[in-house]
C-alpha cells in the first residue's frame, strides 16, 4: 500500500475493478444527494431566517407531485443499483468451471490452507496469477471469515457447513488476508498474506516445499481406509456379484439427485458433507438409510479431502480425474 | 396545537406561574420519587438511569479509541479490549439507545402531547423503570466480575461454547430489560389509542406521537424474539441443548436469523423516535406545518412494517443462499424510501419558514445531515456486490454510528434542549449549548468519516491491533472522538447547572404550538389545569398567537 492516504485499497482481482466502479458510482450518487440536502438547508437557513421574533412561516402548499417525485426517483435509482449490485454479487459467487480447488480451514486463531497438490501452509496462501481459484472454507470451532480486501471478496467459514469463495488474481504481489468475523481473543492476529506469483514462480515454490499427497489422493486413501468403498462402488454390482448397498459416486458432484422423500437437490459440497456426517438427513431415492454417521471420526481437513476426491470422480468407469495439478 | 379558548390556562405572569405547585415541587422526599406514578417523574428517573449508562458506554468507547491510536495492541490486552468493545455495544444499544428517547422524552411527552393526565397504566410505567434497573444490575454485575467478550451480537457457537466470560448473566440482564421496553411500548399504544383529548383525531397528532406509536408496535412484536433467542443461548451454554452449535447438532446461522429478526427492527426502535423528535423541532423552529404531514406519519408506519423484512441483509456473506440475499437486498432498499421521504419533507418544511437557530434546531439540522449520510451508506451496504467487500469492516461501524449516534443521539440531545424548559422550567446558557451542538457535529464527523475510508480499505472491525498503514485514519478518528466527548460533556454540566442557577424559562420560551406548551412549565402533576379540547392540526402557527405567547411569557434572551 502507498505510504500516502489512499482512498481505495489495491485492486488486484478480475472482479475488484467492477466492485470499485459500483462503489464509486454509489459515492457520486450519495455525494449528489447529500450536497443537495445540505445545499437546500443552508440556502433556506439564510433565505428564510427569522427576522422578527414573532414571525411565523408561510402556510404549507401541499404538493403531491413533489412527494411522488422524491419517492419514485430514489426508488428508481436504488432499483437500478440493486440490479447492478446483484449481477456483480452473482459473479462473485459463481466460480468459473476451470477454477482450481484450494481449501482453507479456520481455527482459533489461524487459517490452515491446503493446495490441490497437498502442500499445506498456515496464514499464507500462495497462488498463481491469472488463474481462477476456488477456496472451500470450513471451520473447526467458531465462525471465521476469509477476507482478501485487494480482491474485494469475503466469505464466512461456518462450522458445520462448507462454504466457498473464488477469485482470479490479476497482479503478482503480496496482499492482506484477514479474519473478518470476530472469533475471540486473537481475532486480530488471525491475519496473513496472499502471495500472488507468476505461474513459473508458483511451480518453483511448490517444488521447493515439502510435498505431501495431493488432496484428491489423500481423499482417495481415506475413501479406502474408512471403508466407504465397500458400499459406494463403481457400478452397482461389484466383483463379488453382490449388489452394492450405496449409490456409486462417480459423476455425482453438482448433479441433480432425486431423494427418497421426492425432493430433488444438487449434490454440492454441503450435500456431500452432510451425507458423510448425517447420512440419514437426505436419502437418495431407491436406497436404504443404512450408512453410519462419520461425525467425530473425520476431521475438517479429512472432510475437505474426501469431498475433493468425490468432486474429482468423473463419470462412472473413468479413472479419478483432477489429480495433483496445481 | 391550538386549543379552544377554554383550554388555555388562565393568563399568568411568569412569576405567578412558578408559585403554582408543579410536578417537581408538589411533593418532596426520596419516597415521593421512588414510588411516583407521575409519568414526568418516571421520565426523570429514566433520564438519570440512561445518563449513567451513556457515561459508562462512552467511557468504553474512549478506551477503544485510545487503544486504536497505535497499530500495536499496547494499552490493554486483547481479552480486555474484546470485553471493552462488547460492553460498549451492549450498554449503548440495550441500556441507552433503545430506552433513551421513548423512556425519557416519550414518557414525559406522550401524555402532555395528547392532552392526558398520565399514561394509561402509571404503575406499569413505574414497574418498567424498576425492571430496567434490575436487568441493568445483572449486566453491571457481569461487567464488574470480568465482563463478557462475545460482541453485542452474541454470535454462536462462540457465545455458547467457546467464550469463557459472563455470557449468561449479561444475556439475562438484556432479557429482563426487554420487559421494561415492552411495558413502556404497551403503555404508549394503549394511551395513544384511549386517552387522546377531545377532538384530537389521528391526523391531528404530533408526528412524535406517530413515530412513538410505530416504535411501540416494533417493541411489542420484536422484543419477545430476542428474549427467546437469548434464552436459547443460555440453554445451550448451561444445558448443552443443541440449538446453535453444530457439534451439538445445531445451526449457528439460525442464531443470526433469530438475532437479527429482532435486532434489525431494533435499529428502527432507535431511529423512529428520533425522527419524531426532528419533526417536532423542525416545525417549531421554522414555525411552520411539517411539509407532507401524512407522508411523514405513514412513513413511520411503513418503516416499522418493512423493518421486519430486511434482517437477512446481515448475512450476505454468512452462507445464506444467493437468492435469499437477492430478496433481502431489494427489501432493504425499499425500507430506505420512507426514510428518504422524511428527509425531503423536513427539508421542504424549511422552505418559506421563519427559521431561528436556537440550540435544538442546530441539533436537528445536524441530525438531517448525518442521518442522510448514514442512510445513503446503508443503501450502499444493501447493494450486494459492495457488501461482500465491506461487510464486517469499519465501513459498517461508520454507517451504523452515523445512524445511531449521528441520528439517535443528536435527536435525543436536540429534544432534551427543546423540552428542557418544559421539564425543568429553566433556561441553559445559549452560547455553551450552541457550542456543544457544533462540537458534537464536528467531532462526530471527524470520528466516523475516516472510518468509512478505513472500511473500504479493508480494516476489519473488532481488531485490537491492525496493520500500520491504517494508523493515520485511526488517529484522526480518535482525535474526533475527543472533541465529541467534550461536546457530550457540556450539556451534562449546564443542564445540572441550570436547574439551580438557570434563568426561569417562562411557560413557552420558543413561542411553539403543541398541547405540551399549552400548560405551565414545569407542568402541574395533573398536566393541565383544564381539560384541553383540540380544534385543529398540530403545527398551526399564526402570527397573532405567537405574539400573545411571547409577550405573556418571559422572552428568551
Amino acid at each position: 500500500m502507498n505510504p500516502q492516504l489512499p482512498l481505495f485499497p489495491e485492486s488486484a482481482s478480475a472482479l475488484s475493478g467492477e466492485v470499485d466502479l459500483l462503489f464509486s458510482i454509489w459515492c457520486v450518487i450519495s455525494v449528489f444527494f447529500s450536497a443537495l440536502i445540505a445545499g437546500l438547508i443552508l440556502y433556506f437557513m439564510t433565505r428564510y431566517r427569522r427576522r422578527h421574533p414573532e414571525d411565523v412561516g408561510a402556510n404549507e402548499r401541499a404538493a403531491i407531485w413533489l412527494e411522488v417525485g422524491w419517492s419514485v426517483i430514489p426508488l428508481a435509482i436504488m432499483l437500478a443499483m440493486f440490479a447492478w449490485g446483484t449481477r456483480v454479487f452473482f459473479r462473485i459467487y459463481r466460480p468459473p468451471k476451470d477454477a482450481v480447488q484450494f481449501s482453507a480451514i479456520g481455527k482459533q486463531w489461524m487459517w490452515k490452507v491446503q493446495h490441490p497438490g497437498g502442500q499445506r501452509e498456515i496464514n499464507t496462501l500462495h497462488v498463481p496469477v491469472n488463474q481462477p481459484i476456488r477456496v472451500t472454507l470450513a471451520s473447526e470451532d467458531v465462525i471465521h471469515s476469509f477476507y482478501i480486501p485487494a480482491f474485494r471478496v469475503k466469505q464466512d467459514a461456518v462450522p458445520g457447513r462448507e462454504t466457498s469463495i473464488w477469485f482470479q488474481a490479476t497482479k503478482p504481489g503480496t496482499y492482506h488476508l484477514f479474519c473478518a468475523e470476530y472469533c475471540g481473543t486473537e481475532h486480530s492476529r488471525m491475519i496473513g498474506w496472499v502471495i500472488v506469483m507468476e505461474p513459473q514462480d508458483y511451480e518453483n515454490w511448490l517444488a521447493g516445499g515439502a510435498t505431501g499427497k495431493s488432496m484428491v489422493a489423500s481423499g482417495a486413501e481415506l475413501f479406502q481406509s474408512l471403508a466407504c468403498v465397500t458400499c459406494h462402488r463403481a457400478g452397482n454390482a461389484g466383483d463379488t456379484g453382490r449388489v452394492a448397498r450405496g449409490p456409486a459416486l462417480e459423476g455425482l458432484y453438482n448433479r441433480q439427485v432425486k431423494l427418497a422423500d421426492g425432493r430433488t437437490i444438487i449434490a454440492d459440497d454441503n450435500y456431500i458433507r452432510e451425507s458423510i456426517l448425517t447420512p440419514t438427513a437426505k436419502i437418495v431415492a431407491g436406497w436404504e438409510p443404512v450408512m453410519p454417521t462419520f461425525q467425530g471420526q473425520v476431521s475438517e481437513e479429512q472432510l475437505t479431502e474426501l469431498i475433493a476426491y468425490i468432486r474429482s470422480l468423473g463419470p462412472a468407469g473413468s479413472a479419478p480425474a483432477g489429480g495433483g495439478q496445481p | 396545537m391550538n386549543t379552544s379558548a377554554a383550554a388555555t390556562p388562565e393568563p399568568t405572569t411568569a412569576e405567578t406561574a412558578f408559585e403554582r405547585p408543579n410536578y417537581l415541587n408538589a411533593v418532596y422526599g426520596v419516597r415521593s420519587w421512588l414510588l411516583t406514578r407521575d409519568h414526568k417523574r418516571i421520565a426523570i428517573l429514566y433520564l438519570i438511569s440512561v445518563t449513567i449508562f451513556f457515561a459508562l458506554g462512552s467511557l468504553m468507547a474512549a478506551l477503544v479509541r485510545l487503544e486504536l491510536l497505535t497499530p500495536e495492541g499496547d494499552l490493554m490486552g486483547p481479552d480486555t479490549y474484546n470485553r471493552v468493545f462488547t460492553m460498549h455495544g451492549i450498554i449503548m444499544v440495550f441500556f441507552f439507545l433503545i430506552p433513551a428517547i421513548p423512556a425519557v422524552l416519550g414518557n414525559f411527552l406522550v401524555p402532555l402531547m395528547i392532552g392526558a393526565k398520565d399514561l394509561a397504566m402509571p404503575k406499569l410505567n413505574l414497574a418498567s423503570w424498576y425492571v430496567y434497573n434490575i436487568g441493568a444490575a445483572f449486566t453491571l454485575w457481569a461487567i464488574f466480575n470480568g465482563g463478557v467478550d462475545t460482541g453485542w451480537t452474541f454470535y454462536t457457537p462462540f457465545s455458547t461454547n467457546y467464550s469463557n466470560t459472563y455470557v449468561v448473566s449479561t444475556a439475562l440482564g438484556i432479557f429482563i430489560t426487554g420487559f421494561s421496553t415492552i411495558f413502556t411500548g404497551l403503555n404508549f399504544i394503549v394511551t395513544i389509542h384511549r386517552m387522546r383529548a377531545p377532538g384530537l383525531t389521528w391526523f391531528r397528532l404530533p408526528l412524535f406521537i406517530w413515530s412513538t406509536y410505530a416504535t411501540s408496535l416494533i417493541v411489542v412484536l420484536g422484543t419477545p424474539v430476542i428474549a427467546i433467542t437469548l434464552l436459547l443461548v443460555g440453554a445451550e451454554r448451561l444445558l448443552h441443548l443443541g440449538v446453535f452449535d453444530p457439534k451439538l447438532g445445531g445451526d449457528p446461522v439460525l442464531f443470526q436469523h433469530l438475532f437479527w429478526f429482532y435486532s434489525h427492527p431494533a435499529v428502527y426502535i432507535m431511529i423512529l423516535p428520533a425522527m419524531g423528535v426532528i419533526s417536532e423541532l423542525v416545525a417549531a423552529f421554522a414555525r411552520k406545518r411539517v411539509f407532507g404531514y401524512k407522508f411523514v406519519a405513514f412513513a413511520s408506519v411503513g418503516i416499522a412494517v418493512l423493518g421486519f423484512l430486511v434482517w437477512g441483509h446481515h448475512m450476505f456473506v454468512a452462507g445464506e443462499s444467493v437468492y435469499a440475499a437477492t430478496i433481502f437486498s431489494v427489501l432493504s432498499m425499499l425500507v430506505a424510501v420512507p426514510s428518504a421521504i422524511k428527509v425531503f419533507n423536513w427539508t421542504a418544511t424549511l422552505y418559506e419558514g421563519s427559521i431561528s437557530y436556537e440550540t435544538p434546531m442546530l441539533y436537528a439540522l445536524g441530525f438531517i445531515g448525518l442521518f442522510t449520510i448514514g442512510g445513503l451508506t446503508g443503501v450502499m451496504l444493501a447493494t450486494l456486490g459492495i457488501d461482500v467487500h465491506v461487510h464486517d469492516t469499519y465501513f459498517i461501524v461508520a454507517h451504523f454510528h452515523y445512524i445511531m449516534v449521528g441520528g439517535t443521539i443528536m435527536a435525543y440531545l436536540g429534544g432534551l434542549h427543546y423540552w428542557w424548559p418544559k421539564i425543568s422550567g429553566k433556561l441553559y446558557p445559549n452560547f455553551l449549548s450552541r457550542l456543544s451542538a457544533l462540537l458534537v457535529f464536528v467531532g462526530f464527523n471527524l470520528t466516523f468519516a475516516p472510518q468509512f475510508v478505513l472500511g473500504y480499505l479493508g480494516m476489519p472491525r473488532r481488531y485490537w491491533s491492525y496493520p500500520p498503514e491504517f494508523q493515520v485514519l485511526n488517529v484522526l478518528s480518535t482525535a474526533g472522538a475527543s472533541i465529541l466527548g467534550v461536546g457530550y460533556m457540556l450539556p451534562l454540566f449546564y443542564f445540572i447547572w441550570s436547574m439551580r442557577y438557570g434563568r426561569k424559562s417562562g411557560d413557552n420560551p420558543w413561542g411553539a404550538v403543541g398541547l405540551e406548551w399549552d400548560t405551565t412549565s414545569p407542568p402541574p402533576t395533573e398536566n393541565f389545569y383544564t381539560m384541553p379540547v383540540v380544534t385543529q392540526g398540530p403545527y398551526e402557527y399564526n402570527r397573532e398567537e405567537v405574539h400573545n405567547r411571547l409577550t405573556q411569557e418571559a422572552p428568551l434572551g
